[in-house]
């Protein structure tokens, strides 16, 4: 395999348990909300905050919420998709508006491969416009094949393949730009729960040898506990915070931490958060 | 060693029957065609229809074969694909670029949507007369209408195109930096490429329906022309002949089109149905 050069050994730290409470920031985002003017009402909408948090160098952040609290508007302020309305966004020191900054890759919630290029142009469609040489790409390409158990399919183009294969396509693709930052959008929310569960251990390695900092938005709360450091409950719209829960899991946690007497108790915490908030979503009284 | 041929031969026999029921349909729609033109072979030899009127099938392709190679047509022939030709590049180029203005300006196409669907409800040939009046008597006019029968089917399957191309696939455009000039050429253009080339085969139709058309009625020379004059002249044989030679382009360049259309639509827009 080869190792990534990652944000954290090039800072010279060494492998972390957990990502601890003094590790730096590497997104810090303040006071930043987002509204916009609805199209068919034209009336304003608030979509999200004010929200203020960090995301630590390393870390596995997920953020659950009600559904349209503004999770997904949350990400695209920290990938730079968005500007915020007010308030700000910093990305390694830099402030990021509505610009993508170099270093952060996103997997999105809907199949986004390029139906017009086979698997392994898909995968190195990213890195190609960095200008990298060709022996270079296709290491970088071959191995996150192999690593997504696509290394068969190089060839094939995405009608060829199942959801889940063509959204581990998509992960191939930002996982070969090296990102020091990944954000994922329910990457796995189309998916069935088997293939999810996978995917989510993919993720968990992925982390682990990459050392890049993950945002994961999930609605599964299962998915969450399991695979994060840290975990952002979101309140429903405009979505701010309620709470950030530690999970407190070491580096090398994968299924079996299911098993641990906290993880049961860390889902009843945030499903005890979430459900008033699930129902205001809903629309209907408690 | 039996065991292991058997399945084999299970194999061969799938085979074999998954390639007659792909092709089933084609094997058919050959025999329906070769059944009709014996059938007319066998009324027109047997008196059934009068000859002067028309002629036997294999007469129609004599004569469209001795069309073909004495040349004596060649001229008209060259005639009529280079006025289609010019129609098709004109209404191609044209037809586009109206149909990226129609989606970058949506005011524009909101004006403009109803009077576009209501176009092919017009007869265009009506037009033949006032385009004579503004192009003169010679081959242009005959290019302005195969243009305007096609500029139209361009423009809306380019819009289209260009609306179908998935949000998520421009929010990834932004998210690997691409620029402006790159995410229009390396990904909207390769989106809305089948829907693109739609066009592009309405516009190689339409061009020679037009154009042919437009020489049947008042033309000099031409493709269009040559048959009406033979029809004029109760020239049967020259007649079918030209009109067999002129099914058979058309429907092998159709053809083609369909197939290479096909193959675009089944990589991209598959996928968005499974």
């Amino acid at each position: 395999m080869i190792p990534f050069p990652t944000a954290r050994t090039a800072a010279g730290a060494g492998p972390v348990s957990s990502a601890p409470a003094a590790a730096k920031a590497h997104v810090a985002i303040r006071e930043a909300t987002r509204s916009y003017v609805a199209r068919d009402t034209g009336r304003p909408f608030h979509a999200l905050g004010p929200v203020s948090f960090d995301l630590r160098e390393g870390e596995f952040f997920s953020v659950v919420g009600p559904s349209g609290c503004g999770k997904s508007t949350l990400l695209d302020l920290i990938a730079g998709l968005c500007a915020p309305s007010s308030g700000s966004v910093h990305f390694e020191g830099r402030q990021i508006a509505g610009e993508v900054p170099d270093g952060v890759a996103v997997v999105f919630q809907e199949d986004a491969s390029f139906p017009w290029l086979t698997v392994y142009d898909n995968a190195a469609f990213g890195v190609r416009r960095n200008g990298l040489p060709e022996k270079e790409i296709r290491e970088r390409v071959d191995h996150a094949l192999s690593f997504m158990g696509l290394a068969g399919f190089a060839n094939a183009y995405p009608s060829q393949l199942s959801g889940g294969m063509r959204q581990r396509v998509c992960i191939a693709r930002a996982m070969v730009l090296r990102p020091r930052l990944m954000l994922l959008d329910e990457p796995f929310g189309a998916l069935d729960q088997q293939t999810r569960l996978l995917m989510g251990e993919e993720m968990l390695k992925l982390w682990r040898d990459t050392g890049s900092t993950v945002m994961l938005i999930t609605h599964s709360i299962d998915e969450a506990v399991l695979l994060s450091d840290r975990i952002g409950v979101m309140s429903s719209r405009p979505g701010t915070f309620i709470d950030i829960v530690e999970t407190g899991w070491s580096r090398e946690r994968d299924c079996k931490t299911a098993l641990d007497p906290r993880y049961g108790a860390l889902q009843a915490q945030i499903w005890g958060m979430l459900r008033e908030e699930s129902i205001k979503a809903m629309g209907v009284k408690p | 060693m039996i065991a292991a041929a058997l399945p084999h031969e299970a194999v061969g026999q799938a085979d074999l029957k998954h390639a007659w029921l792909r092709h089933r349909v084609a094997v058919l729609r050959a025999a329906v065609v070769a059944l009709a033109v014996l059938l007319l072979e066998a009324a027109t030899r047997l008196g059934w229809i009068d000859q002067v009127s028309f002629i036997p099938p294999s007469r129609m392709a004599a004569s469209a074969w001795h069309i073909l190679w004495s040349g004596t047509y060649k001229a008209d022939i060259l005639l009529t694909l280079y006025a289609a030709g010019l129609a098709v590049i004109l209404a191609v180029t044209f037809g586009f670029l109206f149909g990226v203005l129609l989606f970058k300006l949506p005011r524009l196409r909101r004006v403009l949507d109803p009077l576009l669907l209501s176009y092919y409800a017009v007869p265009i040939f009506v037009l033949y007369p006032m385009l004579i009046v503004l192009f003169g008597l010679n081959r242009w006019p005959l290019v302005a209408l195969g243009f305007l029968f096609a500029v139209v089917a361009m423009a809306v399957n380019t819009l289209n195109g260009l609306e179908r191309v998935p949000a998520v696939l421009l929010r990834t455009a932004r998210m690997l930096r691409l620029g402006r000039a790159q995410e229009v050429r390396l990904i909207t253009l390769p989106a809305s490429l089948p829907f693109v080339f739609t066009g592009i085969k309405l516009a190689i139709v339409y061009s020679f329906i037009a154009v042919i058309g437009g020489e049947f009625v008042l033309s000099g020379a031409g493709f269009g022309y040559q048959i009406a004059y033979a029809y004029n002249n109760f020239d049967n044989p020259t007649m079918y002949g030209l009109m067999l030679l002129l099914l058979v382009f058309v429907g092998a360049l159709n053809l083609l089109l369909h197939a290479m259309e096909q193959r675009l639509y089944q990589r991209r827009v598959l996928k968005e149905l499974t």
